[in-house]
């Protein structure tokens, strides 16, 4: 069963205002949305503030979060797919503590806004629905420019080619594209984005999707959007195909299946079990469960 | 099996928590009172202080207790409140002149108008320890402060002091201070677009973390630069804090902040009006931190030098290298991240390597 909690007040938080920024910061940050929404893909700088968690543990989505959340929505947050990983389970307490009346949910499809971290969920989102990202490097540019000032003219020329001398020595080096998550993404055309350390797997569900996405990187102080009906396309080369991660087993040749569920066609966690065999399930953990519910059902 | 396969990580940080607080609270020794970290480990409190850029003394020593003495942690607790306030209001400069002083030298100058004044400071202590501190009581503290107010004559230090590098302007050596206008950057409110104005560097690393700033300083100081600091004046104390009456618009004092600030002497270089003038690296922090007000300024120094030539050739004269990699909530998040979850990502890594290395034993096997 999926437990549906009221996200309710405690002691701790009641020294804090509702989603605990204060108003000129949730304003400053609705503003930036905006902006980065009327331009798909470009980074828009804005004053991040600290966060009672880590820099590197998601500020910048929770930031989104927290401009976003009213008390009627409702919310989900997960990490590596699922909502009871260390760090989604102590956003998701944050949140509880600071933004009284909003609902959590552990459903994808029942919540309105859902924060995430290096997933996409399985479940296509809706037109009413917003997935915010938490994203360490903001600039796929980064890989090949360290200095700032100078990424940003890249960008405003749309000057990627030393992005693409990258993919070319790739194939020399290894006929292989190496970049396994990260990958540089064209929005709408103009700038490339780092769609944050989502794996490749999930990169298609960014290209005309019905659902707002909104990426945050509070380290590094920026925000950008990929918008619905958006195109968002990896870069590739004409004759190299855009490759998602493949759990296809090297002697059977058969698609690795999740041992809970027995999806075939969601992201797989592969790990060594107690015996050191390897094991698959699935990353996302809602869409196993919602799989194993109406398996269980049917029976 | 990976912790991050388990289904129960609410249940973790929860239990994590609670450990944490046992540890503390387990064995013999006293709560710690918020007084005895602010008296008794005043440099650590600073520190906390100035990385936290938030001058409030009780929640810094409340900082300090709650993150197990961690300067990193303890900084990023004031920091974290102080997203929470909203911006009231602006204050005119404040002028260090007017500082109450507790210590000031100065390395230019065997004497200066108004005298050295040593204060207390470790730098000419014996680093040898002393063991009777190990089994101290009240009474040794009575004693102490008995010893130190007893039959002292009453002080003849003036509580201010003029500056030492006043001295140097009147003769001309050093450019006469540029009156301006700007309204300050606020780096709490706007974020780093390089190139920045010398406001933004300032308040950078005014609240940047002590040992990185001390790192890349040092590392112009050995060679990868060449400031060559000769401090000025260094200068340790409690400045007015002025506000504008809410009504009346006239400044009044609000109360004081202890800051350390340090003026450096760097190498002479051509004016406007072409006769050369020594040059001026300028550091200032909350609280009583030397060495990260000296490696300030010595930054300062270096950016100025790099940004006037429009040359860099070494770290540490580089904006955005220093102003970016300074700040110790910033540096210390990301680096505790990496412990953080990271299967996807990894699942992903490998899937690359597999697809890499079975396409080199194809090239292998392939005949030639």
């Amino acid at each position: 069963m999926h437990p549906v909690d009221t996200m309710g007040q405690t002691r701790e938080g009641a020294e804090y205002g509702f989603a605990f920024l204060d108003e000129d910061a949730k304003r400053e940050l609705r503003r930036s949305i905006f902006k980065a929404v009327c331009i798909p893909g470009h980074q828009v700088p804005y004053a991040s503030r600290e966060m009672p968690i880590a820099r590197g543990f998601g500020t910048g989505g929770m930031q989104l979060t927290l401009a976003l959340l009213g008390p009627d929505d409702t919310c989900k947050v997960i990490d590596q797919g699922a909502d009871d990983s260390v760090n989604a389970a102590n956003i998701r307490n944050f949140f509880a503590l600071t933004c009284p009346g909003v609902t959590g949910t552990l459903r994808t499809e029942a919540a309105s806004v859902i924060q995430t971290r290096h997933r996409i969920p399985e479940l296509p989102l809706r037109a009413d629905q917003i997935l915010v990202f938490q994203v360490p490097y903001p600039d796929p540019l980064v890989v090949v420019e360290p200095n700032a000032a100078k990424r940003r003219r890249m960008h405003g020329r749309a000057d990627y080619a030393r992005l693409w001398v990258k993919l070319y020595e790739d194939m020399v080096a290894f006929d292989e594209i190496t970049i396994s998550h990260r990958y540089p993404t064209r929005i709408n055309g103009h700038y490339i984005i780092d769609p944050s350390p989502i794996p490749r797997f999930d990169v298609p569900k960014l290209h005309q999707a019905e659902c707002l996405y909104l990426f945050g990187a509070g380290r590094e102080k920026r925000i950008y959007a990929v918008p619905p009906h958006t195109d968002a396309i990896p870069i590739t080369f004409n004759d190299v195909a855009f490759a998602v991660e493949s759990f296809r087993d090297k002697t059977t040749g058969k698609r690795h299946v999740c041992r809970r569920c027995g999806a075939d066609d969601s992201f797989l966690d592969e790990f060594p079990d107690n015996d050191g065999a390897r094991v698959f399930q699935c990353s996302d953990a809602a869409y196993c469960d919602m799989r194993l519910e109406r398996l269980e059902a049917a029976e | 099996m990976a912790y991050v396969a388990i289904r129960g990580g609410a249940d973790a940080i929860k239990g994590s928590a609670r450990l944490m607080e046992a540890l503390r609270a387990m064995g013999s020794s006293a709560p710690l009172d918020l007084d005895q970290i602010e008296r008794q480990m005043p440099l650590l409190h600073s520190k906390v202080l100035s990385e936290g850029s938030l001058y409030h003394p009780r929640l810094a020593s409340l900082a300090l207790k709650q993150s197990l003495g961690d300067s990193l942690e303890a900084a990023f607790f004031l920091r974290a409140y102080r997203s929470t306030k909203p911006r009231l209001g602006e204050t005119a400069p404040h002028d260090t002149r007017s500082m109450r002083v507790v210590r000031r030298v100065s390395a230019a100058f065997k004497d200066i108008p108004g005298g050295q004044m040593l204060g207390a400071t470790p730098d000419y202590l014996h680093r040898l320890f002393r063991f009777e501190l190990m089994d101290e009581g009240p009474a040794q503290f009575d004693q102490i402060t008995r010893e130190w107010f007893g039959n002292r004559p009453k002080a003849e230090m003036p509580l201010t002091f003029p500056k030492v590098l006043d001295t140097l302007r009147a003769e001309g050596l050093l450019a006469p201070l540029a009156e301006s206008d700007d309204e300050p950057f606020d780096i709490t409110r706007e974020p780093l677009i390089f190139p920045v104005p010398r406001s933004a560097q300032l308040a950078t690393m005014a609240r940047g973390e002590t040992g990185g700033l001390l790192a890349l300083a040092y590392s112009n100081m050995r060679g990868y630069g060449d400031v060559h600091p000769t401090v000025g004046e260094l200068r340790v104390g409690y400045v007015p804090v002025m506000v504008p009456h809410p009504v009346t618009g006239k400044p009044m004092e609000a109360g004081e902040v202890l800051v350390t600030e340090c003026e450096i002497v760097a190498m002479f270089e051509k004016s406007d009006d072409g006769a050369p003038v020594f040059t001026l690296g300028y550091g200032a922090c909350f609280g009583h931190n030397e060495v990260k007000a000296i490696a300030m300024s010595v930054l300062d120094r270096a950016i100025s030098v790099a940004t006037e030539k429009g040359r860099i050739s070494n770290p540490s004269e580089d904006p955005e290298f220093v102003l970016l990699h300074v700040d110790g909530i910033e540096s210390m998040g990301f680096c505790t991240h990496y412990k953080m979850p990271h299967y996807v990502t990894f699942q992903s890594d490998m899937d690359r390597l597999r697809a890499a290395r079975t396409k080199a034993e194809e090239a292998t096997d392939a005949p030639r």
